[in-house]
């Protein structure tokens, strides 16, 4: 008992980073557990008309010395707009820590982490609690549009950061995939992770898996509990169905039953 | 000292606050929060006879105050329960009860029987209300004879507490009460959830892949409260009031209507301390009110 809680944290800062990202950081009610990247928080919207469940976010940084979490909220929905509007010192509850991380790569394993939108986010936590050397670690970040990207510069001391856009107007033209790394040095990578819209996950997958190189993905099901009760979320694997909020949200790309 | 402690036929509970089968799990995930044993009671997930994979994603949909959901009763089967669960949970200090499905009433008394054998489990909900599944469940429980024959077979061959779960889906629910009483249930839990659908207007397209599911949360509460009302009125038996409780005022509310307890479901996703939330509160309230028992409130309802 005791390994997960509700709590309500205080909101130290809600920065708009780009058109529809923000960047909510949050102060613990107590101390913080121990966070892994791929875990994620299920947040309550207060006061929004017609919203009733929570909306479940990936952790982007835990801080364990000032014991705050930040969390990148996209505007999909009334429930995230409603998290945008919140202002410094506003509280809201969180249940955390939910679900399963990445797996962590081991020292001197090289990997590739594919980001699509808000799914940067526990790729970029990922880097930095992975404490490999920096050029043993690419990170490719895909969006429509330079606009699109968030900016990250902070992470160019963890890994390699490389941009696609949909429109060539940063980085390599294209879908994540049709970066050089796909193309050059895909089979020289340890471990490669993806997280972002299904669509992106999925040609990630399948390249990863022609490549025979282990890959793991974060899925977002619609959930209600976020703790395996409600059995919601369920995503068809080799083992049956399970819940993407506790068996997941990562996965094994073998596990699934994706037609990639 | 505020007694909370309450009957339900053979059932002793320290409180009148349960967790609802469905919104719980096997007990496990609810203990990650807080020590379970502080619940009245606990109602385990849907069991069946075998493994079930339940219905495809998407099996949700937010509504106004409530959600929709068609999980279809996914579970591992009742030998999977009595060989791994059971044991990891049998020693939690409050009543277990497991939620029997089937398909046909053989189902229902092959799977009871089965977990008569248990030591542990006092009780079985007998569900005759799931509206997520094409054979049996709510089938039995939406005509009287059809809740009769399963409420009597299973009496046959079981001798604990029997509480049958009740569908809403019905014209008169009371007489659906009144129906599994006469044939031997010795307590009503009510309401299961309410058939609904949502449209997604982008696609024009059923937001859930069974296009019917069932509604849960505040959105019926009301309606439930008004069921729970009339069955109290309608049988001897205990009844258990379900449906939306979100608050201490939503749990009194159902006791005054007559419910001898309540179980908390949907709410549980939102807070999973809800249920302890609710014991303080009773607490609280009888202080105010001076009352020395919680028995006291069951049908208090002042016309």
């Amino acid at each position: 008992m005791g390994k997960k809680a509700v709590g309500d944290f205080t909101v130290i800062s809600n920065r708009k980073l780009n058109q529809s990202n923000f960047l909510l950081k949050l102060a613990a009610p107590g101390r913080l557990p121990d966070i892994s990247p791929g875990q994620f928080v299920n947040v309550d919207i207060k006061n929004a008309k017609e919203i009733f469940l929570r909306r479940p976010f990936s952790i982007f940084e835990a801080d364990y010395s000032n014991n705050t979490l930040s969390l990148i909220v996209k505007i999909l929905g009334r429930g995230s707009k409603v998290l945008t509007e919140i202002n410094e010192g506003d509280k809201i509850s969180l249940i955390y820590p939910l679900g399963k991380s990445f797996t962590i790569p081991t020292a001197n394993e090289k990997i590739l982490a594919v980001g699509g939108g808000s799914g940067v986010a526990p790729l970029l936590f990922l880097a930095k609690e992975s404490k490999l050397k920096p050029e043993n670690v690419d990170i490719i970040l895909g969006a429509r549009s330079a606009e699109d990207h968030i900016q990250v510069d902070e992470y160019k001391k963890f890994a390699n950061l490389h941009f696609t856009t949909e429109d060539g107007t940063l980085g390599a033209k294209g879908f994540v995939t049709h970066h050089p790394v796909f193309r050059e040095k895909l089979n020289t990578y340890d471990k490669v992770y993806a997280c972002g819209p299904d669509a992106m996950m999925k040609a990630v997958a399948k390249e990863a898996k022609a490549a025979g190189v282990f890959c793991e993905v974060s899925l977002e099901n619609l959930m209600a509990c976020g703790f395996g009760v409600c059995l919601c979320c369920i995503e068809p694997t080799q083992h049956g169905n399970k819940c993407v909020c506790t068996d997941g949200p990562v996965f094994n790309i073998n596990d699934l039953k994706w037609q990639i | 000292m505020a007694d909370l402690s309450v009957k339900i036929h053979k059932l002793n509970l320290k409180n009148p606050v349960m967790l609802a089968s469905g919104t719980c799990g096997f007990a496990e995930e609810i203990n990650d929060f807080y020590d379970v044993s502080q619940v009245g009671g606990i109602f385990l997930k849907g069991t069946t006879l075998r493994n079930r994979d339940g219905n495809e994603y998407p099996r949700m949909a937010e509504t106004a105050s409530g959600m929709l959901n068609a999980v279809g009763l996914q579970n591992k089967g009742v030998d999977y329960f009595i060989e791994t669960t059971y044991p990891k949970i049998k020693d939690y200090n409050t009543p277990l009860i497991v939620n029997v499905n089937g398909s046909t009433v053989e189902e229902y008394i092959e799977l009871t029987e089965k977990i008569n054998e248990l030591d542990k489990i006092p009780a079985i909900e007998l569900n005759i209300s799931c509206p997520n599944v094409k054979e049996g469940g709510m089938a039995f429980g939406i005509t009287c004879p059809g809740a009769e024959a399963v409420t009597r077979e299973v009496r046959k061959v079981y001798d604990k507490t029997l509480i049958v779960k009740l569908s809403p889906n019905v014209t008169d629910i009371a007489e659906i009460a009144k129906a599994v009483e006469g044939q031997g249930a010795d307590s009503v839990s009510l309401v299961n959830t309410f058939l609904g659908m949502a449209i997604d207007l982008a696609t024009r397209k059923p937001l859930l892949s069974t296009i019917t599911g069932g509604l849960s949360g505040p959105a019926i509460k009301p309606i439930a409260l008004r069921m729970v009302w009339q069955v109290a009125q309608a049988v001897k038996i205990p009844v258990i009031g379900i449906g939306g409780i979100m608050n201490t005022a939503d749990a009194i509310e159902f006791m005054l209507a007559g419910a001898s307890a309540v179980q908390v479901g949907t709410g549980l996703f939102k807070n999973p301390f809800i249920p302890l939330e609710i014991i303080e509160g009773m607490k609280k309230y009888m202080e105010e009110h001076k009352l020395n028992n919680i028995t006291d409130l069951i049908g208090g309802l002042q016309m």
